[in-house]
């Protein structure tokens, strides 16, 4: 097969995402303008990082120092809108007995 | 009891019953409206103060409501809200702005009030695109990966924008998906597929470009269900920032009933757990709902005003400015005109998906369940669309069309199973998927076969450019490029904005591109006169020249021709038999399907068998059948006469009456063979002998006459007055071929 590299060079960038997430703002929906911009920042990691990021905010998967410590990885690698995400549902979870 | 044999005697209905959350809407449990905002931010939501916010109450509380509309939007009567809905005058953006204030709570108040024309016209006016769309189911019982592709290209070629496909068994769905692509991109570009799986799952087809879009990424109104459906409104939130950094266009998936299912629908009504999953939607960020009579509807539609309530909540979406992808994929009744009163008013609204989805295959193909339209009514949906002239997405396609498509299709699969080392196919495969109605058609499919493809698929990093490079190299040159171009449209972003679709030249139509500009009549999407004209070409269509050729077979099964000026009376003991202008001319069947040979000649032996002479002339003045047989009983020597038209329309006449009555009428000549014609004769010499015979009844039939014969009486007809001329009866000689 002459397919060496697939995902690579048909991926979506950063700076596109935000440009259609200004024209969502601007179309008066700033929460897809929101989901778009953690879109952008998620741009940079790989797809079994997502599907494990994916899977620790599931009910009951990490405890809420895990959850904490997931937020602050994803602030260190550049995705503070994802990792505030991850803090409010760390606190969201403790306060509804999901997980302690 | 009569009524238990009917079908909608199988629906099983309740009562409301609140503690249940069996109750359409206005709950007696359901909260009043309420925000209540502190330093910015919102400190409680319908009732609930925030340290007693659930999960999703947080949820949209945090992130989903505009708090600078907020007090406006609450402090806005209902009435006065829904009566901005319904008035055109009223600009979209108007309605959308102050909905993005409201509670769940107020949403759901006000889509409580209206009325179900009051729903559809703010749903004309409310959804996000101009063009409305449709998605169709594409599966099958067994997952053959080239009937999928086969059917995939039938859907486009319908007219399918949308195509979802599912799986019986997890392992197969990498195949689906694969086959689903391949098959998309056959009749045409732009289509889009998905592959509704668990959410992870579905999530890593998408990432590696097996998939072009997501819907199921499920979200339901009360926190138990959610949780039970291991899941959370962050967690949906991150998977749907997942799908944006990979361009995938998602949306999420909601729709009265699943709580009730799931045994936790804290008593509340079902319009307002749906207003609180749509507005989690928006809170997340989704670009999209589907709702509207998912699995959950025959729950739903189990209550009072329950169908109302699925469309409320259609509206609902539209509401939040997202995109309605609104249902209809469940077979909600046993009764054919209750499920089609589901999705009717929906259909002359207009939504911007119709169905998500129309099962393009057969009901029992259906992996999701039978949808609420099939593959077996799609000729009825067509004829639908062609009555009402709502824009339903589909076109009529012949045989001539699909057949090759479907081939094309299958083969272009077959190769890229065998470029890819997934699986192989015989041509006999592809001989019996061309033509298969269903799965059923088909020779029987290893077992083992479509697992292995979807493991090997995962454990080999088959990815979609892995896809677009078998097709290439197998010669699939404009199925390779348009797989490409799916993958390549991703690198824009164009198709993430609100309600976007493609159409077949990849031009994006979205809320940016295409937005809905209802503002009352003349507005708006309308047919344009192409589309009318495709609307209009269905399998039922005849045209006049079809029907009169329908004629052509019995044509010359009589030959009558012209002899002298018909006599009047010249003996006592005769009935005449007055036929009408075009008979045995250009009319040569009857509509009861005999030749008019065969009718004439059961008349006549009628009248020998009783020992009446006969006599046949032609009226050519008129072609009323009343008229004609007057007109021939003023020339019997007995006072009595025949009229016969050429589509078989007969009744016996007398003289004496008025030239609008009769003796005996065969006024529904479909249901008129030759032994009734024989008895008419009879009956008319018996009359003739001033006898008083007893009428001729005709069969009981609970059919209906005109769908199937006005259309062709209209042709007869319009044959018959090309016939008439200014002259006298005359009389007529008859030779039998």
């Amino acid at each position: 097969m002459a397919v060496t590299d697939p995902a690579a060079d048909l991926r979506i960038t950063a700076e596109t995402l935000r440009r259609q997430a200004d024209l969502a703002e601007g179309a008066g929906n700033p929460q897809l303008a929101e989901n778009l911009r953690r879109g952008a920042e998620l741009t940079a990691f790989a797809d079994d990082e997502l599907l494990r990021f994916y899977d620790n905010l599931r009910p009951g998967r990490s405890s809420a120092a895990e959850l904490d410590q997931l937020a602050a990885d994803l602030d260190a690698r550049g995705a503070p809108r994802c990792a505030a995400l991850v803090r409010e549902a760390g606190g969201a979870y403790v306060r509804r007995g999901l997980i302690s | 009891m009569f009524f238990d044999t009917r079908p909608i005697s199988s629906d099983t209905l309740v009562p409301d019953d609140p503690a249940l959350g069996l109750i359409a809407m206005s709950g007696p449990n359901d909260p009043a409206p309420s925000i209540r905002i502190a330093q910015g931010r919102i400190v409680e939501l319908d009732g609930v103060a925030e340290a007693n916010f659930d999960l999703i109450d947080e949820f949209i509380a945090r992130r989903g409501l505009d708090l600078d509309v907020a007090d406006e939007a609450m402090a806005t009567a209902d009435l006065d809200y829904a009566l901005m809905l319904v008035d055109p005058g009223v600009p979209r953006r108007d309605c959308v702005r102050l909905a993005g204030g409201m509670s769940p709570a107020k949403l759901a108040h006000v889509l409580a009030l209206m009325t179900p024309v009051e729903l559809m016209s703010a749903m004309t006016k409310m959804r996000v695109r101009r063009t409305p769309s449709i998605q169709a189911h594409v599966t099958n019982r067994v997952d053959h990966p080239l009937l999928i592709a086969a059917d995939a290209a039938s859907a486009v070629a319908l007219g399918f924008r949308e195509l979802e496909t599912t799986v019986p068994v997890l392992r197969d769905a990498p195949s689906n998906a694969l086959a689903l692509l391949v098959g998309s991109q056959v009749a045409g570009a732009g289509a889009l597929t998905q592959c509704s799986v668990e959410e992870r799952t579905e999530l890593e087809l998408g990432l590696r470009g097996l998939t072009t879009y997501a819907e199921t990424v499920s979200v339901y109104g009360t926190e138990q269900v959610f949780v039970d459906g291991d899941d959370t409104p962050w967690s949906k939130a991150f998977l749907a920032a997942c799908y944006a950094s990979r361009g995938l266009k998602m949306r999420f998936t909601s729709g009265s009933g699943a709580e009730c299912l799931m045994g936790a629908a804290e008593g509340r009504s079902m319009l307002y757990l749906e207003s609180r999953c749509v507005a989690l939607s928006r809170a997340a960020g989704a670009q999209g709902v589907q709702n509207g009579g998912i699995d959950g509807v025959s729950v739903t539609a189990s209550v009072q005003d329950g169908m109302r309530e699925v469309l409320a909540e259609n509206l609902c979406v539209m509401l939040r400015d997202l995109e309605s992808c609104a249902g209809n994929d469940t077979l909600m009744s046993f009764s054919d005109i209750r499920r089609t009163s589901h999705t009717l008013p929906l259909l002359l609204a207009g939504a911007d998906f119709l169905f998500s989805g129309f099962g393009s295959i057969p009901a029992y193909d259906n992996a999701f369940g039978p949808s609420n339209f099939n593959a077996e009514d799609l000729d009825d949906y067509l004829v639908l669309q062609r009555d009402w002239g709502f824009e339903g997405g589909l076109r009529s396609r012949s045989d001539e069309d699909l057949l090759p498509l479907r081939r094309r299709a299958a083969e272009a699969c077959r190769a890229v199973y065998d470029e890819l080392g997934l699986a192989a196919f015989s041509d006999e495969d592809v001989e019996a998927v061309v033509v298969a109605h269903g799965s059923l058609d088909l020779p029987p499919l290893d077992p083992g076969l479509v697992p292995a493809a979807g493991d090997a698929i995962m454990a080999r990093g088959i990815t979609g450019l892995h896809v677009v490079d078998a097709l290439a190299q197998r010669g699939f040159t404009i199925e390779s490029e348009r797989v490409l171009a799916m993958l390549r449209a991703r690198l824009d972003g164009d198709h993430l904005q609100t309600a976007a679709i493609y159409d077949t030249e990849m031009r994006v139509l979205s809320n940016l591109t295409d937005p809905n500009d209802y503002s009352g009549p003349g507005s708006g999407y309308r047919i344009s006169a192409d589309r009318r004209d495709q609307i209009g070409r269905v399998r039922q269509e005849r045209t006049h020249a079809d029907l009169v050729a329908e004629q052509g077979p019995a044509a010359g099964c009589l030959r009558v021709a012209n002899g002298r000026p018909a006599r009047e009376r010249p003996r006592p003991d005769e009935v005449v038999v007055g036929l009408s202008p075009a008979f045995a001319v250009t009319v040569w069947q009857t509509l009861g399907g005999c030749t008019v040979a065969e009718a004439l000649r059961q008349v006549l032996a009628g009248l020998e068998e009783e020992g009446v002479a006969s006599r046949v002339v032609r009226v050519r003045r008129s072609i009323d059948v009343g008229n004609i047989g007057w007109t021939a009983a003023r020339l019997s020597g007995s006072g009595v006469g025949i009229g016969l038209q050429g589509k078989g329309t007969a009744l016996i006449h007398r003289a004496d009456l008025p030239v609008l009555a009769n003796l005996e009428l065969y006024s529904n000549a479909a249901l008129v063979g030759p032994p009734l014609y024989r008895a008419l004769g009879r009956n008319a010499a018996r009359h003739a002998r001033g006898a008083t015979p007893e009428p001729v009844l005709l069969p009981e039939s609970a059919e209906p006459f005109g769908p199937r014969y006005h259309a062709r009486v209209v042709a007869l007809v319009a044959e018959e007055r090309r016939a008439v001329e200014p002259l006298d009866p005359i009389e007529v000689e008859l030779t039998w071929p």
